[in-house]
């Protein structure tokens, strides 16, 4: 470490955090405009599905489609309750 | 034919109606006959910043509604030659701005001026919507802050697919970026989201970086657009945006701390 680090602060940037939420909201909420038209319609009824079964709330249910070459990977991600 | 651009950003308060007043004022100062179109109905502002609020008489919705026409409702400006103000309605109905009436009004427009800024409201509700759906091109405004950026992105979303152009299948309209209330110092502390950083995430072109300045408050204060304060660092920023907007390559100011010497840096924080 040379005698100019020393100066420096050592505690992350709040500036790099901020821009690595930014990128992985902003890719998120890219994906959901570009995808089609019925994909809220269908995270409502899915989280009413689960909800016949178990209480949750919507943010615990995650849809994420990517298109890989070709293909369209739906990927579906439900967070249960802890166990009390 | 007029060119419309629209100066939206989603999130409040980010320098939206001081950009469209600079814009506008820069492009008359050039020669460009504009107009600047005030879409925040029920919260006129536009026109305290250009400094004309004691001569409104009619306002846009006026004009659409036909109470008033078009010559009787412009403000012609007392600074700057070529310079109009069209103020917004302090009526609280929201749905006084029709897409026909819009349309109406903006096309008779049109045939007379070279510019038509649109300084649109917040959010992304219906005036908003309205703001940018005749426009030919975009400015987002935006702070180097995190809901800034992100209303950012999602304003370049709606903008890419709600407006005229887009529904007819001519694709997104134009957009480019004017970061505003910069602090290069706060970017070298690392407290600041950097212009690099707001590109990275965004990747759309940068228009203007604006620096956080006491003269837009002075500007504001006085009632006088801040491009008229040459002296100043955001009046020469904006006089550049204004320049890369009508094609000009410019390299961005003011977007650096300037270096201290040796002990400067040791002794100076
Ligand atoms: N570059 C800047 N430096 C300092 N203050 C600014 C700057 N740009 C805008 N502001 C201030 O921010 C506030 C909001 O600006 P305004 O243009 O009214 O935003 P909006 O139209 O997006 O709501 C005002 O008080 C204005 O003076
Ligand atoms: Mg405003």
């Amino acid at each position: 470490m040379g005698i100019f680090d020393y100066f420096r602060s050592p505690k992350p940037k709040s500036a790099s955090l901020a821009k690595e939420r930014l990128q992985i909201i902003v890719a998120r909420e890219r994906a959901h405009r570009s995808g089609p038209d019925y994909l809220p319609a269908l995270h409502r009824e899915i989280v009413a599905v689960i909800r016949k079964y178990v209480q949750v709330n919507e943010d615990a249910v995650q849809m994420n489609l990517e298109r890989e070459g070709d293909c369209e990977v739906l990927e579906l991600n439900i967070t249960l309750p802890e166990k009390e | 034919m007029a060119r419309i651009v629209v100066i939206t950003s989603g999130k409040g308060g980010v320098g939206k109606t001081t950009t469209a007043a600079a814009l506008a004022t820069g492009l008359a100062m050039q020669g460009r006959k504009t107009a600047v179109v005030d879409f925040d109905v029920g919260l006129r502002n536009l026109d305290l910043i250009m400094g004309c609020e004691r001569r409104v008489v009619y306002d846009f919705v006026n004009v659409i509604n036909g109470d008033a026409n078009l010559r009787q409702a412009l403000i012609k400006d007392k600074r700057t030659e070529n310079l109009f103000i069209l103020p917004a309605s302090q009526t609280r109905d929201k749905d006084a701005l029709t897409t026909e009436g819009v349309g109406r009004v903006l096309d008779e427009m049109s045939r007379e001026f070279d510019f038509i800024v649109c300084d649109s409201p917040a959010g992304i509700e219906w005036g908003a919507l309205m703001a940018s759906y005749y426009a030919d091109e975009a400015i987002v405004v935006t702070n180097p802050e995190v809901s800034s950026v992100r209303d950012s992105d999602r304003m370049l979303g709606i903008l890419a697919s709600k407006t005229k152009k887009a529904e007819q299948g001519e694709g997104a309209i134009e957009a480019r970026l004017l970061l505003t209330r910069y602090s290069p110092a706060r970017v070298e502390k690392g407290e600041m989201l950097s212009i690099e950083d707001v590109q990275d995430i965004l990747s759309i072109d940068m228009i203007g970086v604006i620096p956080e300045s006491q003269a837009v408050l002075n500007a504001s204060n006085s009632g006088v657009p801040v491009v008229l304060d040459e002296e100043s660092d955001a009046g020469q920023a904006y006089i550049d945006a204004v320049a890369r907007f009508l094609g000009e390559e410019r390299p961005h100011r003011f977007t650096t701390l300037q270096k201290k010497g040796f002990f400067g840096r040791l002794f100076g924080g």
